[in-house]
């Protein structure tokens, strides 16, 4: 067994451990801190298969940011343990139809591989680019597929101009900051200096 | 490759960063020091000066302090995350340090995405604080905790951004290109920081609302919240937290020096100065790094949490947003963009 095996397994494993702890333990603080071994072990998992550049995004992307919002979310709330245990068995059943759904697709991906002659060769997925993947990556997504790209980016500038505005509330009795007068503010505005005589006061 | 060779290699990477490591616990030491000796000047006062001469020995007399009181874990703190946290804080600090380059070559592994790999790391530094906080299972260190997630991932965006800037000029993911890049004969003028003087400024107020320093520190506001997210912490625990915040504050330094001042480069491109080593020139400008960062810590009063905010979201934002469209357009249409 290779070193690369070796690291396969140890990644694979600890991977789908997390990922079983994540929806069984019964803090929820511990699935969200669960859920990011189970992305760092995926990040490894990448790093494996040669696309480094993918890997590091996932790190930053899921762990640095999605995943920080979930722990601040979830430590927030007050959650009932109790009710929220009681609620899990209601949705196993959902729980797994998508999961056996996820089973067959993956089979027929992986018996396409075996059984299709053609499609042998991009399961390979060791990927060598003269430049690296990165360059590969941005080489892709901004000529070939750019339109679909830019779409994407719009599409989320929708949902969050969406979200923003859904929350957006005009109060008419709050006092806000006028940042600009904040600055404009001079000591000679705001600073008298006044000679005081003792036994006298102002 | 045999299991020896394999073995080998193992072993010379293992002592290269355990080497690193020592070096690097030992600058932070001193800096540790010259922090407060400069924030003592700035005060009109000695600072610490009495273990050792001038108070040399003042770090390793605190490190021995805090090792050897006893550590008191409160009795409703979740003791699993709350000694797991600053392990995190401080082990992320110095797995940064495996990508950065000292001198030519000297660098335990020359990743290239070595700056998307920084950036990762840093990112995750967060969580340090956020466990923290709530494994304290107390009021103040969980309202910190709160500010410091917002605060660090705010700075994030537009430190994201500035890179981007230097990436683009300098072509290159990997540490040492970029600062291979920035090796011409104009020496100190050539390097980045003249070009792109606004991300430089940007850069280093970013950098110092990423390392919680003074003046963006409100996620330890004393007068605030205590002491904030390490307010139930002391001993060991609490000395991991000091030393993760200071080695992110030199990983700052470093980046800023290799992105922004040519890392190992000699000021000046000739004949006398070229002979000294780079990682000479190197800890000098970490060190010149590091006195900004003292001297703002010593002279900028507190900000307030919503200014905070506004500075990062509503002024370096849209500014760095429109950087990197101004440094592409410039250098694809004066046909300066690296191949």
């Amino acid at each position: 067994m290779s070193f690369a095996a070796a690291f396969f397994y140890l990644f694979a494993a600890v991977l789908v451990g997390s990922a079983f702890m994540v929806i069984s333990s019964r803090n929820p603080v511990y699935s969200v801190l669960f859920l990011i071994l189970a992305f760092v072990n995926a990040a490894g998992l990448f790093i494996l298969l040669g696309v480094e550049f993918l890997a590091l995004i996932l790190v930053v992307v899921y762990v640095g940011a999605v995943a920080v919002l979930f722990l601040f979310v979830v430590m927030m709330l007050d959650v009932d343990f109790v009710e929220l245990r009681q609620g899990f068995l209601q949705y196993l059943p959902v729980g797994a139809i998508v999961g056996l759904i996820f089973l067959a697709e993956l089979v027929l991906v992986v018996g396409t591989w075996i059984s299709g002659p053609g499609v042998t060769v991009t399961k390979t997925a060791v990927m060598t680019y003269p430049k690296g993947n990165t360059h590969a990556i941005g080489q892709v997504l901004y000529t070939d597929y750019i339109y679909f790209f830019q779409i994407a980016g719009f599409v989320l500038l929708v949902a969050m101009i969406g979200a923003i505005v859904l929350t957006l509330r005009h109060k008419a009795n709050v006092k806000r900051q006028n940042i600009s007068a904040q600055v404009n503010r001079m000591p000679e505005d705001a600073i008298k200096v006044v000679k005081v005589r003792p036994g006298q006061g102002i | 490759m045999s299991w020896l060779d394999t073995l080998i290699h193992v072993l010379i990477i293992l002592a290269q960063s355990l080497g690193l490591l020592v070096g690097l616990l030992i600058v932070i030491a001193y800096l540790l020091l010259a922090d407060r000796k400069i924030w003592a000047a700035v005060q009109m006062r000695r600072g610490p000066n009495v273990v050792g001469p001038f108070g040399l020995f003042q770090s390793f007399a605190d490190l021995l302090k805090f090792v050897l009181k006893e550590p008191v874990i409160p009795s409703g703190a979740n003791k699993v995350a709350f000694l797991l946290a600053p392990l995190v804080t401080c082990v992320l600090a110095l797995a940064a340090w495996v990508v950065i380059p000292l001198a030519d070559g000297w660098v335990v592994a020359d990743l290239n995405l070595g700056t998307l790999y920084i950036f990762a790391i840093s990112s995750l530094g967060v969580y340090g604080i956020i466990m923290g906080g709530w494994a304290s299972n107390s009021k103040y260190p969980f309202l910190a905790a709160l500010r410091s997630a917002a605060q660090m991932v705010s700075y994030e965006v537009s430190i994201g951004f500035v890179i981007v800037t230097v990436l683009m000029c300098a072509g290159s993911l990997q540490l040492s290109k970029i600062v291979e890049a920035q090796d011409t004969s104009l020496g100190l003028f050539g390097w980045y920081w003249l070009p792109l003087l606004p991300m430089f400024v940007i850069f280093y107020v970013s950098a110092l609302a990423e390392t919680n320093r003074p003046p963006f520190d409100l996620v330890e506001a004393e007068s605030e919240l205590v002491a904030g997210f390490m307010t139930e912490y002391g001993s060991t625990p609490y000395l991991l937290f000091m030393l993760g915040e200071y080695v992110a504050i030199v990983t700052m330094c470093a980046l800023a020096t290799i992105m922004f001042l040519g890392g190992w480069l000699s000021p000046i491109p000739f004949a006398p100065f070229t002979w000294v080593p780079g990682i000479v020139w190197f800890l000098l400008k970490v060190c010149f790094m590091f006195f900004l960062f003292a001297m703002a810590k010593a002279i900028v009063p507190r900000y307030r949490y919503d200014q905070l905010m506004r500075l990062g979201w509503k002024v370096f934002l849209p500014i760095s947003l429109v950087a990197v469209i101004v440094v592409a357009s410039v250098l694809f249409f004066t046909g300066n963009a690296p191949q």
